[in-house]
């Protein structure tokens, strides 16, 4: 039974398992060659945006149109675009922003929604109903008309952009989380938690949250994805975080005026390096669930 | 069943009406009011309170829902200042041409992803099976309006295949009879539709390959063709119509960078224009139409679901 005893304390302590659980699902996610990949492009991008710079040393800010529309050579690796800024210089700064937003509202909207559908799906009846019809509502008000909405009733700034879409991505960590603290609240251990005088509150942030992580976590890493492409759509449309504040997508939406001179370096490097972000931490999410279910088959 | 059904509408309903109070709501937390949203930001102040007064904005906040909410229900969407014309209007002349642009792509999506699906559950873990299991990483991870640039660029620019521009034209007729100015816009559409739903389908075939019915069948002398399109399309297309249904606002989504990118005169690019201008009454009366438009496709997806599955009980 030594599993039994293992699972209720979400894996940390090694008990009487020759392994600690936290091991074999680190073992599981190393064993998964798309984790790694996907591990080591989010890892490139993190250097490449925030180190990158430290090295390749360009100005974001003043413009030089004696310099623009360069193709890629000479001084500048990815070219110029439309008023002398550096490509290169450029994609990193704009990932920066990317990667910020992306991080902070999958991390606001999970901890968020977490706490919500902990509370619903403990409470039940009453609470429970008006909680999720709550998420139900924001749920058919569709992302990206909701956040186009806000941007526009708000002067978009970075950390507006974080709020708004982590107003939107709140729900789908909720949701989850009500459905896997329906099963849990009904667990030995929880009742046995009440029985010795432990409050709500305390069932619900040291025994139900904790072994609700798995699914939590799973879903923040595609919840990342989901912002960075929600973050770059908004910025394609114009509606993003002002200029000359650069982000991936408001650099792809200026190439887009140069489609028919070919001015290819203006379009392609923005664009791919959103689509390799939004893989990596899909191939992370997908890693990630099928270690976590080493600790499912475990139960 | 009826029960069940019962249940599901009124809850529905509900979310409909809450809806349209988050809706209201939002167009009261605008920095002025409503009147700011409709007269524009270089309105007196001597103007917004006759404006006020004229409308009952200055009345208590649940009668304006009220007579706002009834409104809503006789169509009354508001009035867009910017273009001088009802909400509503505008809304009923382009959802046509969106609606078409989200079926002509979805179906393109359902026609090439189910058989996709079925030869990657078919051939799992072989050379093909990876092969699109990668292609449909990129294509879902790909930002639309960065698909719809590749195409431009390929089909449009370097080759001239195609134009680069979605038809243009007041009725949907014109739009239908220009063809080829269509096939960008499905395809940018659809592709990203097809990665979730291949592997959707994938998954669900694969799941449906070891039960226990199949190997019935198989031991009963039915043939791999057999099975598949008799026993497991069958079980296989039950979440994939689900699917459907609750993959609107996605679609709706789509559609509207979609349109942005190709001017295509849908919906989405009314909704998109009229935010650079804030245009506040065309973005509350959109947003509400699209809001309506999933809670009913959600309630499709779960009713679909329980008439197709006997197996579901409630």
């Amino acid at each position: 039974m030594s599993e039994l005893a293992d699972s209720s304390t979400s894996g940390t302590t090694s008990g009487t398992a020759p392994r600690p659980m936290w091991r074999m699902t680190l073992e599981v996610f190393a064993e998964n060659r798309l984790a790694l990949i996907g591990a080591g492009l989010v890892v490139f991008f993190a250097l490449f945006c925030f180190v990158g710079p430290l090295f390749y040393h360009t100005d974001q800010v003043g413009t030089d149109l004696s310099q623009a529309y360069l193709p890629p050579g000479g001084g500048h690796p990815l070219g110029t675009d439309e008023v002398g800024y550096d490509e290169l210089g450029r994609l990193m700064v704009g990932g920066q922003s990317s990667l910020e937003i992306g991080l902070a509202s999958a991390i606001i909207a999970t901890l968020f929604g977490t706490l919500w559908g902990a509370v619903s799906g403990y409470f039940g009846g009453i609470v429970d109903a008006v909680m999720m019809r709550a998420v139900d509502t924001f749920l058919a008000l569709p992302s990206l008309f909701l956040i186009l909405l806000l941007a526009v009733m708000f002067t978009p700034n970075t950390l507006l952009l974080i709020v708004v879409v982590a107003i939107t991505a709140w729900l789908a960590p909720a949701r989850l989380v009500r459905g896997e603290t329906l099963s849990l609240r009904t667990r030995e251990y929880v009742q046995a938690a009440r029985m010795m005088g432990g409050g709500s509150g305390r069932a619900v942030l040291r025994h139900i949250a904790p072994n609700a992580i798995g699914t939590i976590v799973v879903n923040a890493t595609f919840q990342v994805a989901d912002a960075i492409l929600l973050i770059a759509a908004l910025s394609y449309l114009g509606l993003g975080v002002p200029p000359p504040h650069a982000d991936w997508g408001n650099m792809l939406s200026n190439g887009t005026d140069y489609t028919q001179n070919g001015y290819w370096w203006m379009i392609l490097p923005p664009g791919i390096a959103i689509v390799l972000i939004v893989v990596a931490f899909n191939f992370l999410g997908d890693a990630l669930r099928d270690a976590f279910e080493v600790r499912l088959r475990r139960r | 069943m009826t029960g069940y059904l019962i249940r599901r509408v009124l809850q529905a309903v509900i979310v409909v009406v809450l809806v349209c109070v988050v809706t209201f709501l939002l167009l009261h937390m605008l920095p002025g009011g409503p009147a700011r949203a409709i007269l524009g930001p270089r309105a007196t102040p001597l103007q917004i309170q006759v404006f006020n007064h004229q409308n009952g904005y200055d009345q208590p906040l649940y009668e304006q829902f009220w007579r706002w909410f009834t409104g809503v229900l006789h169509g009354d969407l508001g009035y867009s200042y910017n273009l001088n014309e009802n909400v509503g209007a505008l809304i009923a002349q382009r959802l046509p041409k969106t609606i078409t642009l989200m079926a002509l792509s979805t179906a393109v999506a359902l026609i090439v992803a189910v058989p996709l699906g079925i030869y990657q559950a078919m051939r799992r873990n072989t050379f093909g099976d990876y092969t699109f299991t990668g292609l449909s990483f990129v294509f879902y991870a790909a930002p639309s309006f960065f698909l719809g640039l590749i195409l431009v660029q390929v089909f449009a620019i370097d080759l001239h295949w195609l134009p680069p521009e979605a038809p243009q034209g007041d009725s949907l007729g014109t739009i239908l009879t220009n063809g080829a100015g269509l096939v960008l816009p499905i395809a940018t559409l659809a592709l990203i539709t097809i990665a979730s739903f291949s592997r959707y389908m994938r998954s669900s075939v694969l799941d449906n390959l070891s039960q226990d019915y199949v190997r019935t069948a198989r031991a009963g002398g039915a043939g791999q063709a057999r099975i598949i399109v008799v026993h497991i399309l069958r079980n296989a297309l039950i979440p994939l119509a689900a699917l459907l249904g609750l993959s609107l606002p996605q679609l709706f989504g789509g559609a509207l960078i979609t349109e942005s990118v190709f001017n295509y005169p849908g919906m989405g690019l009314l909704f998109w224009r009229q935010a650079t201008v804030r245009d506040f009454p065309v973005l509350l009366g959109v947003t509400l139409v699209v809001a309506v438009a999933t809670v009913l496709g959600s309630l499709l997806a779960d009713i679909t679901y329980a008439a197709l599955d006997p197996r579901v009980k409630y």
